[in-house]
């Protein structure tokens, strides 16, 4: 039997075309994951093979769990990761909401402005960054890693949600004022829910560059008290000796919280109650 | 008393005047229906009234207090909008009792206008549910009555019906008209649909490029339209125009003449023409004639009629119904 929108062999090619990529993308992480697990003659003997009876060795996360303040490093990414993320959705939804409700003089120019973080990377701006943190006393603290990953982040969050923000109703705000909300009330209670997928998106964006960045903890943050966990990671790699173990094991576990905070949004993203609002 | 008054209200956008002065009074428990072609800025005098646009000019007042400077939730107004905008994460309980909420309103008279509200609109057996699990019809029910809960002194309507298929628009049409005879309360309406208008209005604002055309009760403007625009928007069919001297009337350059009060003859008549098109609606027929002298006419018959396309007709209009316009498009008075 022909039916008219699917046939056997296009949808051959294109699972076939879709299990290539998700091999080529995932194989990297099940290198590390599965060598993490491994002692370290195996790790170079035979890389890819998975852990036997005779290979299989813990030693890597137990000197990671032994070695160094893996723990904390762990409790700064996530507080890093967190603060950085709520403050670029909270600020970002804000300033998108001005710009997509409100006629001011100077909105053009104004998004425009607040847009162009996309096209500049902020790296550029790192000796300024620095004296700047230099001159505040931020140095080696973790409010410096969050202002700098906040104002990284916002570029793009205000750019994709206050194009989100221009889908939802005029109808829906002006009923809420009608019914004597605030302006605030309106943007928590009405606009923020109603753009929840785009939040989710925004989010995994922002939080996975922030997570992985060893950039400016390396610059900002190198204190022993500061450290995350990217940064962390780097002294089981020496010059002339590198611990694989431990760094396998160290990346293994850095995978893990991100992967939880993805999970969670990405219900959201396919989640989302925007139906029935309107028509 | 006067629900509401507008005084030389304008509104420009930028550099772009959208309203040029409108004044208007409604009195109390009226139905007035503001009805011009998409652009005519309507639903911006609307919005101005609600106190969702802030005029550039003029005095809004609604009852005797000037409202210029106070926030729609203030004005003692409820709106109904297009597009339902009912509130999706709340039940539809929530959304009726929510502006009350805000209000302060204590929660027992809170239960017995929600109730109420619901009973007349026989909403009671969907007060749980969301708004995505009613039916466009529900929901527009449900947002008349999150405006009849707040119990204002002026209803505003902004198209209502327009998202609403025919049948269901025709329902809730007669709903209407029906609360504002139950509240008497002070409705204004705003729509592109002139059905609409002429079935529920009891007076009718026309609205062409930022001012008001006519202001009038259905009829008045069906039968004395003041211009040759309220003349051609109110009516369907719309109004044939000719030019005057084709047919000897002295003083007018241009006569209108409605589909409705021309007859069709095979034989002789004011204008010949021929048959391009015709359209059987089953209780009556328009004839579309092409005319040498005067271009297209339309001709709206009671009952079936059958001409080929292409037969020769005469069209003849009875005097009495004649209008004649002046070079201004002004309505010139009946000799």
């Amino acid at each position: 039997m022909r039916a008219a929108r699917s046939s056997l062999p296009r949808t051959i090619a294109a699972h076939a075309v879709l299990l290539t990529y998700t091999l080529i993308a995932l194989f990297p992480v099940f290198v590390v994951v599965v060598n993490a697990f491994k002692n370290r003659r195996a790790i170079f003997n035979e890389p890819l093979a998975l852990p036997n009876a005779e290979t299989f060795s813990m030693i890597g996360f137990e000197t990671v769990t032994s070695q160094g303040n893996f723990l904390l490093y762990f409790q700064n990414s996530m507080i890093v990761t967190v603060a950085s993320l709520i403050c670029v959705l909270l600020f970002g939804a804000m300033a998108a909401f001005a710009l997509s409700e409100y006629r001011f003089k100077g909105n053009t120019l104004m998004g425009l402005y607040l847009a162009l973080g996309i096209m500049i990377p902020i790296r550029l701006g790192t000796v300024a960054i620095l004296q700047m943190m230099v001159a505040s006393g931020l140095v080696n603290t973790l409010t410096a890693l969050i202002l700098v990953y906040t104002a990284q982040g916002l570029p793009l969050a205000i750019f994709i949600l206050s194009e989100f923000m221009r889908t939802v109703s005029d109808d829906l705000k002006n009923a809420g004022r009608i019914d004597g909300l605030s302006e605030y009330k309106i943007f928590f209670r009405l606009v923020l829910p109603l753009v929840r997928p785009a939040l989710a998106t925004v989010a995994v964006f922002t939080m996975i560059p922030i997570w992985n960045d060893l950039w400016f903890p390396l610059i900002l943050a190198p204190g022993e008290s500061t450290k995350t966990v990217t940064l962390g990671a780097q002294m089981f790699i020496g010059q002339f000796v590198t611990n694989w173990n431990a760094v396998l094991a160290a990346l293994s576990l850095a995978i893990v919280p991100v992967l939880v905070l993805y999970l969670i949004f990405s219900r959201q993203l396919i989640r989302g109650i925007t139906s029935g609002a309107v028509k | 008393m006067t629900a509401l008054r507008l005084e030389n209200v304008t509104k420009a956008f930028g550099g772009t005047q959208v309203l040029h002065g409108i004044d208007l009074t409604v009195e109390d428990g009226e139905f007035v229906i503001f009805v011009g072609p998409s652009g005519c800025g309507k639903s911006t005098l609307l919005r101005i009234i609600a106190g969702l646009e802030d005029a550039s000019g003029g005095k809004v007042f609604i009852g005797d207090q000037l409202v210029n400077a106070t926030p729609p939730a203030k004005r003692g107004i409820a709106m109904v909008f297009q597009t339902y905008a009912l509130y999706p994460h709340l039940s539809v309980k929530d959304n009726m009792a929510l502006g009350l909420k805000q209000a302060g309103t204590p929660a027992a008279e809170i239960e017995a206008r929600v109730g109420k509200a619901s009973s007349m609109l026989s909403l009671d057996q969907y007060l749980k549910r969301r708004p995505a699990e009613l039916s466009g019809g529900q929901r527009q029910r449900v947002a008349i009555g999150r405006a009849i809960v707040r119990e204002p002194t002026l209803f505003l309507f902004d198209e209502p019906l327009s998202n609403l298929d025919a049948a269901l628009r025709v329902n809730t049409r007669l709903e209407i008209a029906r609360l504002h005879r139950e509240l008497s309360a002070t409705m204004v309406y705003v729509t592109h649909d002139q059905v609409e208008a002429m079935t529920l209005a009891d007076k009718i604002v026309v609205l062409n490029g930022g001012r008001i055309e006519q202001v009038g009760s259905p009829m008045e403007l069906y039968n004395k339209p003041a211009n040759m625009f309220v003349a051609g928007f109110i009516g369907s069919p719309q109004m044939n125009f000719l030019p005057a001297d084709t047919s000897g009337q002295g003083g007018a350059t241009t006569i209108g003449v409605r589909p409705e009060h021309l007859s069709i003859s095979t034989e002789a008549g004011d204008w010949a023409g021929r048959l391009v098109h015709i359209e059987h609606l089953g209780a009556d027929t328009n004839l579309y004639l092409e005319t040498k002298a005067s271009g297209l006419i339309t001709a709206r018959v009671f009952g079936e009629v059958h001409h080929a396309p292409g037969t020769e007709l005469f069209a003849s209009a009875e005097p009495r119904h004649l209008y004649r316009f002046d070079a201004e498009g002004r309505t010139i008075a009946a000799v």
